[in-house]
């Protein structure tokens, strides 16, 4: 639901009028609130809310409810709560979407749950595809369906990347079978700055809106290396080399903060009654504001450690933080510059050696970088390995420990789970088994590490929303009603 | 140059060496993939590059080198089914493409000439336990594909090449290569199929499905009038074809249905449509992608014809893979389909060759038949079944002995033998690891060590 004009009002008057609850960039900042100080001296027509980027920052609402669910409890399973701990045999108990205990055997479960014998299964929290195209490149791959790239330009922060997603993508049915409850869904890497990515709930829905993970703060798609310099490169532009790329990062950063300063003046001017005429929006402009001011996340598609050295000083030198850079098949070689300043690493266990900047991949890349104290995540950027996101896991966990990490699947299950979870901002909310965070759970046939696991039931906010065994809980896209195979695919 | 020196180029790569050295391994769980099914615990004895022996219990023979294999698996080792080893090495890289025939020649395009034995990409396959590998040709890789990479480059100049529109419908020609250290012709046998993409990729160059039945007929109908009557051809008399003297010649193996027709086909019709083809045409075939193969499979079956399938493949990410499950390979092989499981194409990744023999397992295929599907299968498949592919007396003794199942995530290659030869661990990855694993010893930068 957009924000009704009338309530623009009320939030600039810091009133708690937010209809989409606790989304920390519909809050207007601080400046705005300022506007609310007592009797300005010089009354000033507020602007349109369209006009003013600091007003409603989340045009395109999360219209997400959690499937209808039931008290659960998963007994007598080996529980990986992602935090650490390995419990065998113990009780997931879920009530109201909300995981509201995990202990060992014979921890109590309400009266009235549903209680599932997970007895030589194991559970997890939901898989977290922290690096997905699903929806913007989805399947059937046909040019009128491919829409992750707006490669126009090398500045496009403008676009988001829900705009493009097609919810009927037959992917995210797959997906969700793998056990991947949420996914952040991003624009391609053609550009410097590629667009908005958005996070989302893995349910079916006719709207992207209708999957949008609330309070998900957005994330700012931007791309080191070979695909900016090659797509405007080919085309007699800039950028053509890396130090092209460099500079265009650096030149928008500049413009940013030129533009987040006529705001933050026009905005101090108006708090104090003075006249003041409002800059012109910049949708660019907006985005790159956003993560000047910490509310929007910095995902960086980066492959090489020299690249990613320079971004680290590119953020030090304008101010904002990377959250994470994706891929980073030379993670391994900076993983302790990465730990210091606090960057996920996003990688694949074995994916490597397709181009030169992914020619030094190794297998042991994030098992080496997780010792090495960084945040370390195993992504898909696939719409098969998203799938199979927990045996990537294993691949590389396998790796570190054939040369003597002793890696254990208690800290390994963070890879695809809390620490994805972390890196889009969302993890005080989900990817991990504890109280009073939301219950997106998975209930593996086996170790989860293992080639043979299966997901066996799949919830999201504590509903059941896939089931192995069960037709009832396999829901089968628009798209494939009527086609061949009609959406069953296992 | 003669024709026999040409021959001798072309089939006679020279054996390795000879191994001398004997070996026996002790103390193994054998997956023979042969007819000795299981072996709880087994001995194995290599001499002269051959299996010389195999049995619960044998003596050492003199001067052996004992391998306590402490209860490990022991397996054949895995035939790369259709890959692009050594003839590509860095897929971003064009100048490193030798897997494609480009404009001017289809079906006698050879892809053996252009095996690189140094690429860095056979002890990575040697990694995942893949003695053997065919190598197939491919179109020039084009657009509509999903990947994010693949969409880019497709924008680009310099990325995959397009097949020019009057590109013959061949791609060219199958050659199996072994991946032994040092061998500096790893091409064990050239011109082992032909390759044809039917289906989308086809019609692309086709103009569509239709078009290009007829015109594959029209070639397989002027190759048998080219082999009757050469003299007329070389007279310049009238064969009327769009293929050259060398297409046509590389082609009459095929039409004798001595040298099998490789045809990569997706959807059901049309793989009823080439079974019904290379019924009229009398073809051996080899099916490669079936993503809908489990609807025909009893036609697969009665026409005997043997696929080769990715058992990760279950997206509907075309309009003739829209059928694509993951138990295809479990159906197939239940109508009693010959199946070979690939690794996945995507960036040479031969390496996901056993993990999807696993995810076969997880999803209805027995071990036993996961386990034949990427060793002896492929081996038959390809006619050189009594070669390699399965542990049994006489067979080329390429073994590899895994840290724990052969499938599973955390399992690694603990000895790779190659011909009766334990190969290097030396992939260039497994440098990169070791290097960056512990801290320069000195403060010098790690590249001096």
């Amino acid at each position: 639901m957009r924000t009704p004009w009338v309530l623009v009002a009320a939030m600039a008057l810091g009133l708690s009028a937010c209809a989409t609850g606790d989304l920390a960039q519909n809050k207007p900042d601080k400046s705005t609130t300022a506007s609310a100080a007592p009797a300005p001296a010089h009354e000033q027509k507020p602007l349109p809310p369209g006009l003013d980027p600091t007003v409603d920052r989340d045009p395109f609402p999360s219209t997400y409810h959690p499937l209808p669910s039931h008290p659960t409890a998963i007994v007598g399973a080996n529980i990986l709560t992602a935090t650490g701990a390995e419990i065998d045999g113990g009780v997931v108990v879920m009530v109201d979407g909300k995981i509201a205990t995990v202990g060992p055997a014979g921890t109590p479960v309400p009266a009235g749950a549903e209680v599932i014998d997970g007895k030589g299964r194991w559970v997890t929290p939901g898989v977290i595809d922290g690096h997905s195209h699903l929806g913007v490149y989805p399947s059937p791959s046909v040019p009128s369906l491919s829409d992750g790239n707006e490669a126009t330009d090398p500045n496009t922060a403008y676009v988001w990347a829900e705009h493009s997603v097609w919810p009927a993508d037959p992917g995210f049915d797959r997906a969700r079978a793998g056990g991947v409850t949420s996914l952040q869904i991003l624009p391609g890497s053609a550009n410097l700055f590629g667009g908005r990515s958005v996070f989302l709930k893995n349910v079916p829905s006719i709207t992207a809106q209708g999957m949008k993970f609330p309070g998900a703060p957005y994330g700012l798609k931007m791309a080191c290396g070979e695909n900016p310099k090659r797509v405007y490169g080919s085309k007699g532009r800039t950028p053509s080399t890396e130090m092209g790329n460099v500079a265009g990062y650096r030149r928008a950063w500049i413009d940013a903060a030129d533009y987040t300063r006529r705001w933050d003046d026009y905005h101090a001017k108006v708090a104090k009654g003075e006249k003041a005429d409002p800059p012109k929006r910049d949708l660019t402009l907006d985005t790159l504001m956003g993560v000047l001011k910490g509310e929007i996340r910095i995902q960086n598609h980066c492959y090489r450690a020299y690249e990613m050295a320079t971004m680290i000083d590119i953020s030090h030198e304008f101010g904002f933080h990377i959250a994470a850079f994706h891929h980073t098949s030379e993670g391994y070689k900076i993983a302790p510059l990465l730990a210091k300043e606090g960057i996920c690493m996003l990688t694949w266990a074995d994916w490597a050696g397709f181009k030169m900047e992914s020619l030094d991949g190794i297998e042991a890349n994030a098992a080496l970088a997780h010792r090495a104290g960084a945040c370390v995540i195993i992504h898909s950027d696939d719409p098969i390995i998203t799938q199979h996101l927990n045996q990537e896991a294993g691949i590389a966990m396998g790796a570190g420990n054939r040369i003597g990490l002793n890696i254990t699947p208690a800290e390994a299950i963070a890879w695809i789970t809390l620490n994805p979870a972390k890196a889009a901002g969302v993890a005080d909310k989900t990817g991990s088994l504890e109280p009073g965070k939301m219950a997106d759970v998975v209930l593996w046939s086996a170790n989860p590490f293992s080639i043979y696991a299966k997901a066996d039931k799949v919830f999201v906010d504590g509903a059941l929303t896939y089931d192995r065994r069960d037709p009832r809980f396999q829901p089968r896209s628009d798209f494939e009603l009527g086609q061949p195979g009609e959406g069953a695919f296992q | 140059m003669s024709r026999a020196l040409l021959l001798s180029l072309l089939l006679g790569a020279a054996p390795l060496a000879a191994s001398a050295e004997t070996v026996i391994i002790t103390n193994a769980k054998i997956e023979t993939a042969g007819p000795a099914g299981e072996i709880a615990s087994g001995v194995v004895v290599i001499k002269d590059g051959k299996i010389a022996a195999i049995g619960a219990n044998l003596a050492t023979p003199a001067g052996a080198r004992v391998i306590d294999a402490h209860g490990q698996v022991l397996s054949p080792g895995i035939v790369a089914a259709s890959t692009s080893l050594g003839v590509e090495e860095v897929e971003g890289v064009a100048s490193t493409h030798d897997e494609a025939a480009g404009p001017e020649i289809g079906a006698a395009f050879d892809i053996a000439y252009g095996v690189n034995p140094a690429s860095t990409l056979i002890p990575i396959a040697r990694e995942a336990g893949v003695t053997r590998a065919v190598v197939t040709p491919v179109p020039g890789r084009g657009g509509g594909d999903r990947d994010e990479e693949i969409d880019i480059a497709a924008q680009t100049a310099g990325g995959p090449e397009h097949k020019s529109p009057g590109a013959s419908l061949f791609e060219g020609q199958a050659a199996v290569i072994r991946t032994a250290s040092g061998d500096t012709d790893p091409v064990l046998k050239s011109r082992i199929g032909m390759v044809v993409d039917f289906g989308e990729t086809g019609a692309r160059t086709a103009g569509s499905r239709g078009a290009e039945i007829t015109l594959l007929k029209a070639a397989f109908d002027n190759v048998r009038r080219y082999q009757k009557n050469r003299a007329v051809f070389d007279k310049g008399a009238e064969i009327p074809s769009h293929l050259s003297r060398e297409d046509l010649e590389a082609l009459i193996p095929v039409v004798e249905g001595r040298t099998p027709l490789l045809v990569r086909v997706h959807r059901a019709a049309d793989i009823r449509l080439i079974l019904r083809l290379a019924r009229e045409e009398k073809l051996k075939l080899i099916l490669e992608g079936c993503e809908e193969g489990w609807m025909v499979a009893s036609d697969l079956a009665a026409a005997g014809v043997p696929v080769l399938i990715d058992t990760e493949a279950d997206l509907p990410d075309s309009f003739e893979t829209l059928g694509s499950r993951l138990d295809n390979a479990a159906r197939l092989q239940a109508a009693g389909v010959l199946v070979a499981i690939e690794g996945s194409r995507d960036f040479n990744n031969v390496r996901q060759a056993r993990f999807n023999a696993g995810t076969a397992v997880a999803n209805g295929l027995s071990y036993q038949a996961a386990l034949a599907a990427v060793t002896i299968n492929p081996a038959k498949i390809w006619g050189f079944g009594d070669r390699t592919g399965s542990i049994e007396v006489g067979k080329d003794a390429d073994l590899v002995l895994w840290s724990g199942d052969p499938f599973e995530t955390s399992t690694y290659p603990v000895a790779v033998f190659v011909a009766g030869q334990q190969q290097p661990q030396d992939a260039r990855i497994l440098k990169l690891r070791d290097r960056y694993a512990k801290p320069s010893p000195d403060g010098y930068p790690r590249e001096y060590h």
